[in-house]
């Protein structure tokens, strides 16, 4: 009998297809992932060294980072330089490669995290890499997804394989139920407060329990896509009939014989009974409130009904960090964090770009409006999202609330194109990093859920959404 | 990587010390979307004036110095930035070996990733290579990384010291990928296993 395995176990051993004395392997990549930033001087490499693309079939690229998200966006005049020299390099390189391409025209463009998925790139038990951090998303499939450096984009290319070490097991459960108005987004935001920025080094996060399970895929992607902030290299989530339902007809999934192939295969990915983990770390979904960020790292994560910290309830060299984040953030010790007042709304990113959080959005924003003062935008992560939000008339709720409705890209999630916060404009942000300048220089952001961020832009000011859901009910 | 064998090629005198990636690459041009193309702005600041027009007195401006292969230098070449822009502008000029008496670590390191061979050699020969070197495009001189062996156009030879591992890397024109592919057979195998156990990846 072989020993119990944990799922990132048999994903890993099914993908070693080399192993050196010192333990490490030649993991080979199922799907390789490619935007336009990471990859101009990998693509160089490879005609410098003539060299072909190993297997195009199994590459597929998309314009994300730094595409204009306004409309007419396909004349490059609206492009910065740099921006424009870098997607026509990607266009250039696509062609000349023969990989799969979804142009800034194609209605299927978007962020790259979620047009893999929705094509069906994306499946269960494959290992997909991507020259960005947030390939974490794809482990929501059960797939080992992780972010890489150039030179590896260049050596996944050549050889679609990476030199790699196998990293330690780690679970995340979250059992019971969520309360009501508390979403994916809280969920992981609230994981990434209890375990700090760097719980998860070192490690691959398996998430798991009750709350995991009611998740929808769009849900579990947003969870697995902060794996990274938490530290982790990357999350999973054991594939299941949610996980089926959503990946059969998507026109990359298997069909037909191969589909029921796959399918016997993908069942049995899961951890097997009394598999070891090198840390465990467990969270009560009842325990789990809407979430916002004060400061400048993820992990500074508190609930709504809390106040601004102070240096002083930190320890070690988080004391100054937290003193810094105060002040770069403009807070003052002991404020509610509800009398925190925001500038501006941002829906969209890999994180919560997705159908579900926009319709989450969309449901809070009904009939009301943005507070005086506040702008917004709503960008969907992908075209077939926008589209598919049309079709559910939640272009019109948001332009009605005096939000605009952008084409899909990453925009303000790392301010690479026009989209920008100015110095000082504060911004309740449905993104993934609350970095310093993230969002545009000196701008600050909140990180919260699609609903939080859609409430906060209608009182002008964070807000427990579950209150506007009160009143909706009363 | 293209493979490094004998090489037999003109040899530029750059009698300066510490030459810094800054000096080899400025920071203006590391916003491209290249490893090639660099080239031009090999020592840019010493190459061209303010307008861009080259600087004539400058070594690799001078007609008989255009397609230098190997750089001679003096002391600590390399010393600044890890920035791999300044071997990629090496690489790119055509210069293939630079000769010294010391390199900074992680351009020496960032050399061999890029097909250049740095030479660490005493002072005296440095001396000597550099006298060669002076002579133009009628002394070629010769370096034979197999036999770890330069010859100088009057015939004399200079022996080197080179890691063994590093050697056999640029020898068989191995980098990371290079090494990888070394192992193509493996992965071939593996492809064809999943060909059949897992058909729909
Ligand atoms: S949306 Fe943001 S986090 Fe996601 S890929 Fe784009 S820039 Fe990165």
């Amino acid at each position: 009998m072989t020993a119990p395995k944990t799922l990132y176990d048999k994903i890993w051993d099914a993908h070693v297809a080399d192993q050196s004395e010192d333990g490490t392997c030649l993991l080979y990549i199922d799907r390789h992932l490619v935007h336009e930033v990471t990859s101009p001087q990998a693509f160089e490499g490879l005609r410098m060294a003539h060299r072909p693309v190993h297997a195009p079939d199994k590459t597929i690229a998309v314009p994300d980072h730094n595409v204009p998200t306004t409309p007419g966006r396909e004349n490059p005049e609206q492009m910065t330089e740099d921006s424009r020299v870098q997607v026509a390099a990607l266009d250039k390189n696509a062609k000349e490669f023969g990989i799969n391409y979804y142009p800034v025209t194609d209605v299927r463009q978007g962020i790259v995290h979620i047009v893999g998925p929705e094509q069906g790139w994306t499946l269960p038990g494959m290992t997909v890499v991507c020259g960005d951090s947030h390939t974490a998303t794809h482990g929501a499939f059960g797939a080992l997804a992780h972010g890489i450096g150039t030179s590896e984009v260049e050596h996944v290319l050549a050889t679609q394989t990476l030199i790699q070490k196998k990293s330690k097991n780690m679970k995340v459960e979250i059992t019971g139920k969520l309360k009501p108005g508390v979403t994916p987004k809280d969920v992981t935001l609230a994981i990434i407060g209890a375990t700090g920025t760097a719980g998860g080094t070192g490690y691959v996060i398996e998430y798991t329990g009750q709350v995991i399970r009611d998740m929808s895929m769009e849900g579990r992607m947003t969870v697995c896509n902060m794996a990274i902030e938490g530290g982790a290299r990357a999350g999973l989530i054991a594939p299941d009939e949610t996980t089926f339902e959503y990946v059969k007809g998507r026109p990359h999934a298997p069909k037909g014989a191969a589909w029921e192939q796959a399918l016997a295969y993908w069942k049995t990915l899961y951890t097997d009974e009394g598999a070891h983990f090198d840390k465990v770390v467990t969270l009560k979904g009842e325990d789990i409130e809407p979430v916002v960020t004060w400061g400048t790292s993820p992990e500074d994560v508190l609930p709504i009904s809390a106040n601004v910290p102070a240096p002083e309830d930190f320890t070690g060299g988080k004391v100054d960090a937290a003193k810094r984040a105060i002040e770069y953030m403009g807070l003052e010790v002991g404020e509610k964090l509800t009398d925190i007042k925001i500038d501006a709304v941002f829906i969209g990113s890999c994180t919560n770009g997705r159908i579900e959080d926009l319709r989450a959005a969309a449901e809070v924003l009904k009939g009301r409006k943005l507070a005086p003062g506040v702008r917004g935008i709503v960008v969907p992560g992908s075209g077939l999202v926008k589209a598919q939000a049309e079709e559910e008339g939640l272009d019109k709720v948001f332009t009605d609330a005096g939000l605009e409705w952008r084409m899909a890209g990453c925009s303000m999630c790392l301010a690479m194109n026009p989209d920008q916060l100015a110095p000082e404009e504060r911004c309740a942000s449905t993104s993934n990093r609350n970095f310093e300048g993230r969002q545009g220089y000196k701008g600050r952001t909140h990180l919260m859920s699609p609903a939080m961020a859609a409430a906060a832009g209608v009182t002008g000011h964070l807000t427990d959404v579950r209150e506007l859901m009160e009143l909706e009910d009363a | 990587m293209e493979k490094f064998e004998k090489l037999t090629g003109i040899a530029a005198p750059l009698p300066l010390v510490n030459i810094d990636t800054d000096m080899i690459i400025p920071k203006q041009f590391l916003k491209t979307i290249k490893r090639s193309g660099l080239g031009v702005n090999l020592f840019d600041e010493m190459r061209y004036d303010r307008e861009g027009n080259e600087n004539p007195d400058f070594v690799l401006n001078k007609p008989q110095y255009r397609d230098t292969q190997i750089l001679v230098a003096g002391d600590n070449f390399g010393c600044g930035s890890s920035r791999e822009h300044a071997p990629w502008a090496i690489a790119d000029f055509g210069i293939k070996c630079v000769i010294s008496t010391s390199f900074a670590d992680i351009f020496f390191n960032n050399c061999f990733k890029n097909g250049i061979l740095p030479i660490a050699l005493p002072q005296e020969q440095v001396d000597l290579l550099m006298k060669d070197a002076e002579k133009g495009s009628n002394a070629r001189m010769t370096v034979d990384l197999e036999a770890q062996e330069i010859t100088t156009s009057d015939g004399e030879v200079i022996k080197f010291e080179v890691d063994a591992f590093k050697k056999h890397c640029l020898l068989n024109g191995l980098d990371d990928i290079g090494l990888t592919m070394e192992k193509a057979g493996a992965i071939k195998s593996f492809e064809d296993k999943m060909a059949t156990e897992r058909p729909w990846v």
